[in-house]
């Protein structure tokens, strides 16, 4: 068995007296796809947001091929090429596009101004591969469409070669043309070699889209299991009673 | 899945526009320079002409520079969702400092004699540094402390001008140093020749951004402007860079000034001679100022995370901008800027007093928004800023020049404020900006 591409183990988080996490492990292997499920408030987006930077643990350990990591902040978690697209997508509504894709990591003139246009060359190149129609480059972002906005989400994670994408609710705003598109886009993902985290609702899509499941409910992982292995009203019942049928017949 | 998609060399064809959106001016703008004609026009009518002589041009310009360079600091300040009371106190402490060391502590404890060269720079730099260090103190209080800005500024208005008090025992320090006196105004000027230079340099600088930026967006082969567009907004900025060396240039230095000025070089003043004042030392301080922060604020990375952080604070956070950091340095360039301005007011006004500055708070914060800072962040620009200034040191000078006493000056100023920011809310409503 190879390497396991991120595997997070006893992950546990309080927020005052609720353990929102508890004692969770999860791993991903390199071109797998394995989808989070749960409630709102199960703690699968704080289990991402974990892996992200955006918290930190207060137990447990994260390893990136094999090898420990310490991810105290987004720039922690970036470093380990792990990108994230945010169920809020997290965009500064102000800015335009290419300064959002680039935010935080700008590209630079030598004489260190940023450099807006090989940024908007650069936004246009990786647009004109996710979301070709896209051309508003010089509007602030607050004034495109939930799907336009989406594409700068994904494209700001795509763009910088992630190796462990984390996709909350990537298809919650979109219609379902350019919900296909995402599809699309994260079997192409899959077979360059990337891990990806998904999040979502939808289990049907979640059956056609992941590799695995891995089910939560009250901060606890309740099954991780390939897909082949279960039915759609197994999860739904992992999800809703907080038990895996298998491991129960088992 | 490949790249043909993208505009390569050819720019797309756009659709017919009209004039002003040829020249893609910010409407925003076109409206302060408007309201600016409007109040101009307005009080030299009531004034007889007297408003719009250069020499009321010269004071207006003077006068403003000191809010002018604080009001650029605020914009970043409440761009990022921040507000700082405190400026008019830190203008008044920095401004004790100055005082202290050049008329008392230099020539006092450090033996420096009175017009010695190193007075100006040593006064200087320690105001500036006392200035920065409070700001950046501040800004501790806000991003690691999460105390709000408000109220931390609220209190550093009550602490600083009041330590600043104690500094100078409650006195009025005068007379100041003469190098010093020179960054106030009217007695630093460059005279007409440089400052035709400096006009000049100024209208090359700008024909050459132009093109500069027309030429970065050819070779990426990105929509431009037509280039008739081009050449009115270059002719613009040349024709407004030259009138206002022109119209400081024709107010002349008074004769008993100019004479004494030849005397004290041991020289005798020709018959006839004149000259006229030019730009003033402090009013290049505050362009100094204005083109620094407006690089900072659009081509630098912290101006890129300012407006980032003010535009969605947890986007920027989780893209990995330590926004703590941010406002501690937000809050660093706000104090610079208050010692900077301390010095043109202190260098302006001949001397240390302890209400200097006093109500500069509300002035620049009311020039900050007049000019288009939203106070909900994320928005603002440095140039709407000082044409907020300007605009609000006009109404203040005209109105004194018409005979309006002092109270119903206030009451127009607050009036106008309010105004404004209706005004600005109703436009952002019909643009759908925010």
């Amino acid at each position: 068995m190879t390497t396991p591409l991120l595997e997070m183990k006893n992950i546990s988080i309080r927020f005052g007296g609720i353990k929102a996490v508890d004692n969770v492990s999860i791993s991903l292997m390199p071109g797998e796809v394995v989808g989070l499920l749960g409630h709102n408030g199960a703690g699968k987006s704080t289990l991402i947001k974990i892996l992200a930077g955006a918290y930190k643990a207060d137990e447990g350990e994260i390893f990136v091929d094999g090898k420990k990591v310490e991810i105290n902040n987004p720039r922690d978690a970036r470093a380990q090429n792990i990108e994230t697209i945010y169920q809020t997508l997290a965009l500064a509504d102000n800015l335009d596009a290419a300064s959002n894709l680039f935010l935080g990591r700008e590209l630079t003139t030598p004489f260190g101004l940023v450099d807006d246009a090989k940024m908007e060359a650069e936004s246009r190149k990786i647009m004109a591969r996710l979301n070709p129609n896209f051309n508003r480059f010089s509007e602030p972002v607050r004034s495109l469409s939930g799907g336009q906005r989406q594409s700068v989400a994904i494209a700001r994670a795509v763009y910088f070669n992630a190796r462990i994408l984390i996709m909350d609710e990537p298809t919650a705003a979109l219609g379902v043309h350019e919900t296909a598109m995402v599809a699309d886009l994260i079997k192409e993902l899959k077979s360059q070699g990337l891990g990806i985290f998904l999040i979502s609702h939808d289990t049907r899509e979640m059956m056609e889209l992941c590799d695995r499941v891995s089910v939560m409910k009250n901060g606890q992982m309740i099954g991780n299991e390939r897909v082949e292995d279960v039915t759609e009203d197994d999860i739904l019942s992992m999800i809703i009673m907080g038990k895996n049928p298998k491991r129960d017949a088992a | 899945m490949t790249d043909s998609t993208e505009p390569t060399g050819s720019t797309p064809t756009q659709s017919p526009r009209n004039f002003i959106q040829s020249l893609e001016l910010d409407t925003r703008l076109l409206g302060m320079i408007g309201a600016f004609i409007v109040i101009a026009i307005g009080f030299s009518i009531a004034t007889g002409g007297t408003f719009l002589t250069p020499r009321n041009i010269f004071n207006v310009t003077i006068q403003t520079v000191s809010v002018a360079i604080m009001a650029t600091g605020m914009v970043f300040v409440i761009v990022t969702r921040n507000i700082d009371l405190s400026v008019g106190a830190l203008l008044a402490i920095s401004s004790a400092v100055i005082a202290m060391v050049q008329a008392r502590w230099l020539p006092g404890y450090f033996g420096l004699e009175y017009g010695s060269v190193w007075i100006a720079p040593l006064a200087i730099l320690s105001g500036l540094l006392v200035s920065t260090l409070i700001g950046a103190f501040n800004g501790w209080l806000i991003g690691y402390q999460m105390i709000p800005a408000f109220i931390v500024t609220l209190g550093g208005f009550l602490v600083w001008r009041y330590a600043g008090w104690y500094l100078t025992d409650g006195q009025t320090i005068a007379p100041l140093d003469s190098t010093f006196i020179l960054l106030g105004g009217a007695e630093g000027t460059l005279g007409e020749f440089w400052s035709w230079v400096v006009g000049g340099l100024a209208s090359i600088f700008a024909v050459w951004s132009v093109y500069n930026a027309r030429k970065n967006r050819v070779s990426h082969g990105f929509p431009t402007k037509p280039m008739w567009a081009e050449y009115t907004i270059g002719g613009i900025f040349v024709v407004a860079i030259m009138g206002f060396v022109a119209t400081l240039n024709a107010y002349d230095i008074p004769k008993g000034k100019l004479r004494r000025m030849f005397e004290a070089r041991g020289e005798v003043m020709p018959d006839g001679f004149t000259q006229g004042h030019g730009l003033p030392i402090s009013v290049l301080i505050l362009i100094a100022v204005a083109v620094v922060m407006t690089v900072v604020a659009r081509k630098t990375r912290l101006g890129r995370y300012i407006f980032a952080t003010g535009g969605n604070p947890d986007a920027a956070e989780l893209s990995g901008i330590n926004t703590r950091l941010l406002t501690v340095k937000v809050f660093a360039i706000m104090g610079f800027l208050c010692g900077l301005s301390a010095i043109v007011a202190q260098a302006r006004l001949q001397a240390h007093t302890t209400d200097i500055g006093t109500l500069d708070e509300l002035r620049v914060i009311a020039a900050a928004v007049i000019g288009g800072t939203a106070l909900a962040g994320g928005a603002g620009t440095i140039y709407g800023a000082i044409l907020g200034a300007l605009i609000m040191q006009s109404l203040t000078s005209g109105m004194g020049m018409v005979g309006v006493d002092s109270p119903l000056q206030n009451i127009v100023v607050g009036g106008v404020l309010v105004f404004a920011v209706w005004v600005d809310i109703v436009y952002r409503r019909k643009t759908g900006d925010v």
